[in-house]
This record gives structure tokens, C-alpha cells and sequence, in this order.
């Protein structure tokens, strides 16, 4: 599994960094970081998935 | 209040009028029916404005600041004129590119590290209006008006705090958020003496602030800089305003939809009360269910949204609760589902105008709920009848009569 970032889309509703701390950050002003580079290990697949099901903007994308 | 007769209201679709009483006791309903009858309503009251309710036209207007101004985010029957592009409360008024340099220079101090920080003393605030809460119900049995003694007092006093005011000024502010929010327009009587207005208590509070310096956000905002230059006194001013407005009723009335809901619903309060864990979820579920929140703006320029075209200077409200209850966006839309795994929720809106203060309201609703349910497990409404919601564009419960079947004491 992959994860994308649209650093356009996100207004900094921080939904994903409240709900997958692991894979996602807050920068200083509230917009999303993302922790994982490239493949997203297995653990961390439904914390991701549920970032990408909970963002108001559909800012995250999962590619298989 | 100058509250002025208005003519009956001939039917939502083509003669809408939010700020009725009947839009206040059942708006879901409303927004359901029009959704399904009518998504892009009308009304020729307030000069003209429109009610879009399916959850991609209120997306693709917030979205779109080209045919769209925040000149305005409050429907009245006056129409500013002139204030773009940063309006009277920069930057929630602000249109780019003047808006994105001064929601910058705030967005650090609203940024969820920073409002972390709160939560101590929101906790307090919480469970020192608890044991009032518990003392004026009197023991198991009693009741109380929970929107009186709890909801409306938690934002009031951490503002109050964050801007470094004087927490009795509560009574002040909830005045000042009536006239602009619930009465849209009765702020301009001519009646008012000046030292009772917004304008005079914006003035003091800088006043003081230069006087004595402190390490608050008014202090912030007086030592904060765009392109070089210190803010001018009215950005400072309608910045301020802001803060004290779309900070308070805002989160007091979701604080309040959400005990409303639990104390309607035993099972949603036991799920809390047997696993904690759920409540990061259900306070997004009381967010999308219980919205409170409806924005709007001006239209810019000629632009047709779901099949209706829309003149310059139109009104146009932005009903995210409504967004949020949409079928063709959300799985059993029209279902609470207390730890609902989905949910794209818009309460703090779409786009480039994202509520600031969303951490600041998403930590209060969390401990808010979190401090109640631990004290007063076991409540219901004392008389459903009695609750009454605000008219406007935020909704939430201003009478909330609760009778308190169980309480437990809550150690540190």
C-alpha cells in the first residue's frame, strides 16, 4: 500500500494527524505532514486508510 | 431587541427564511426535504439569497472564491458594500490574496500543538461548572438547564483567557454574538448607547493591551507584522471581533446538541461510559450530525450552481450541517452512528476558509463531554418541549432543561 498527499487539497483540518499519529504530523501552521515515505508498512495500512476515509477535502489517496 | 414583523413565510422552497422560529425547530427536516425537492433554494427576503443543500454544491461554492466573496458571511437586509478584500473580520471576510496573508499570520497560534496546551485549563473550567451543576440540581432527580450552567460558559471563559479578558465579560460577549448572529441587523439600532457596542469594547480592550503588554493573543496580534508593517487598528479590531464571535456560540451550541443527543440516547452513554476509546469518534459524529455552523457568502460573479443562476450581490448561505446529512455523501446519512469509521464531516467548512479555531473547538467538545459523561453519567431531558434552538446561521440548544438521574464524584 501507498499513500499520497495533496498538499493543495489540505486546508489543515487535521483530521488524519488526530487520527493516524503514526503516519500522519501537524506542521506549524496546522497543515498535514506525512511521516511514511513510499510503501506504507503493515501496520500502519489502517491507521492510513482511516486518514484517507476522514478527510473532508479527499486530500489522501491509498494506492494498492 | 428590535426584532421587526416580517410577512409569513409562504413555503421553504421559494420564500425561505432561516431566521424563523420554525427554521430553528426543525431544520434537518427542512434541509431533508429540500435536498430531495428543491436543492438550491430561494428566497427574495434579505435583498435576495439562496439555500443550497446538497452536500457538492455547498462543496464546490466554498471552494470557489473567484464567483463567490466573504465580503459578507452574515445574511441580513444589509448589504455591506466596499469592504472587500478584507472585510470587517479579517480574515473569515477576507477574499484573496489579501486573505491568505492574514490567515498566516494566525494560523500558528490556532495550530493543534499550541491549542494542546489549552487543555488543562479547559478541564478545570469544565469541572468547576460541574460541581454547579451538581449543586443546583440538588441530588438525583434534579433539574437543571445544562445550556445555562455548562454549554454556553466553557468557550466564553477559554477565549477569554486565550485573548487576555476579563472572564465576567462572558455576559457582554453573549450579548454582542446575539445581535450579530441571532438578530442579524438589531446591532445597528441607533438606540444603543455606544459604550454597550461592540466597536467601544474592541477599543477598550487594545487600549488596555498597549497599556499594559502582556503574552496573549491580543498581545500577539499588536506585535504581529503583514508585509512589513505592524496590523492596522480596524484588522486588529475585526480580528478580535472575530475571535470573540466565532469562537463562543459556535462550540457552545455543538457542546450542547451533544448532551441534547445523549440524553436522548442510553445506549450512546453507556458506549461511552464502557469504552473511552470511542469518543475521539463520537465527537466527530456529534460534529457532523450536529453542525452547527452555516457560513455564507456574496456572489462575485454571474456563476450557476445545481441548475439556478446567480446574479452578482445574491446572498448565498452555506449549510454545512445539511452538507453533512447528504445520502449522496455519507452511508446512513440521516443516522447517528456513535463511532462511524467514514466520515468526510464539513462542520468546519471546505476550502481556503477552514474554521481557524477548529482544534481550539474540537479539544473543548472533547473534554466538555469527556468531564460531563464521568460526572453525571445518567441524565435525560426534563421536558423535550421546553429546549429551544437559536435562530440563524448557528444552531444549537439555548434552553436545555436536563433532569440528572446519577452522579459520581471524579478524581483527578
Amino acid at each position: 500500500m501507498r499513500i499520497v498527499l495533496d498538499n493543495e487539497k489540505c486546508q489543515g483540518h487535521g483530521r488524519c494527524y488526530s487520527l493516524a499519529a503514526d503516519v500522519f504530523d501537524s506542521d506549524d501552521e496546522g497543515y498535514a505532514l506525512l511521516k511514511v515515505t513510499g510503501e506504507v508498512p503493515p501496520e500502519l495500512e489502517e491507521q492510513a486508510r482511516l486518514a484517507a476515509d476522514n478527510c473532508p477535502e479527499y486530500a489522501i489517496e491509498i494506492q494498492p | 431587541m428590535t426584532d421587526v414583523q416580517k410577512p409569513p413565510m409562504r413555503d421553504w422552497e421559494t420564500d425561505f427564511d432561516h431566521t424563523h422560529a420554525d427554521y430553528a425547530d426543525r431544520a434537518p427536516e427542512i434541509w431533508d426535504h429540500l435536498r430531495a425537492k428543491c436543492p438550491v433554494a430561494h428566497t427574495d427576503r434579505f435583498g435576495g439569497a439562496w439555500l443550497p443543500t446538497r452536500h457538492e454544491d455547498v462543496a464546490a461554492i466554498a471552494h470557489d472564491t473567484e464567483h463567490f466573496t466573504s465580503e459578507s458571511v452574515i445574511v441580513s437586509d444589509f448589504r455591506p458594500e466596499g469592504l472587500a478584500p478584507a472585510g470587517f473580520a479579517p480574515p473569515i471576510t477576507s477574499d484573496p490574496p489579501f486573505h491568505g496573508k492574514a490567515r498566516r499570520l494566525l494560523l500558528p497560534a490556532f495550530s493543534p500543538k499550541v491549542i494542546d496546551r489549552w487543555e488543562p485549563a479547559t478541564r478545570e473550567t469544565c469541572r468547576q461548572l460541574l460541581d454547579a451543576v451538581v449543586e443546583a440540581a440538588g441530588g438525583d432527580g434534579g433539574v437543571v438547564d445544562a445550556a445555562a450552567l455548562y454549554s454556553q460558559n466553557i468557550p466564553v471563559r477559554i477565549i477569554a483567557k486565550m485573548l487576555g479578558v476579563p472572564e465576567e465579560d462572558g455576559d457582554r460577549f453573549r450579548l454582542f454574538i446575539h445581535r450579530i448572529l441571532e438578530a442579524p441587523g438589531s446591532g445597528l439600532a441607533a438606540d444603543l448607547e455606544y459604550e454597550d457596542t461592540l466597536d467601544y469594547y474592541l477599543h477598550k480592550v487594545v487600549d488596555d493591551h498597549r497599556e499594559n503588554p502582556r503574552d496573549d493573543l491580543v498581545g500577539f496580534l499588536l506585535d504581529a507584522e503583514m508585509d512589513g508593517e505592524p496590523l492596522t487598528g480596524d484588522h486588529i479590531g475585526g480580528t478580535i471581533a472575530l475571535l470573540l464571535i466565532a469562537g463562543i456560540d459556535t462550540t457552545w451550541s455543538a457542546i450542547g446538541a451533544s448532551l441534547w443527543h445523549l440524553a436522548q440516547h442510553p445506549d450512546d452513554r453507556r458506549r461511552l461510559v464502557e469504552e473511552p476509546k470511542v469518543l475521539t469518534f463520537a465527537v466527530e459524529e456529534f460534529l457532523r450530525f450536529y453542525a452547527p455552523v452555516t457560513m455564507a457568502r456574496l456572489v462575485a460573479e454571474e456563476v450557476e450552481v445545481g441548475g439556478e443562476c446567480m446574479q452578482p450581490r445574491d446572498w448565498v448561505l452555506l449549510p454545512f450541517p445539511s452538507a453533512n446529512r447528504d445520502p449522496e455523501a455519507f452511508d446512513h446519512a440521516d443516522e447517528f452512528v456513535i463511532d462511524r469509521a467514514r466520515n468526510r464531516h464539513v462542520a468546519f467548512g471546505l476550502g481556503i476558509h477552514r474554521c481557524i479555531g477548529s482544534n481550539l473547538a474540537r479539544l473543548e467538545l472533547t473534554v466538555a463531554i469527556d468531564e460531563w459523561m464521568r460526572r453525571i453519567p445518567d441524565f435525560e431531558l426534563s421536558d423535550p418541549e421546553a429546549v429551544r434552538w437559536s435562530t440563524g446561521q448557528v444552531r444549537g440548544p439555548r434552553e436545555l432543561p436536563i433532569r440528572v438521574l446519577r452522579t459520581q464524584e471524579v478524581s483527578a
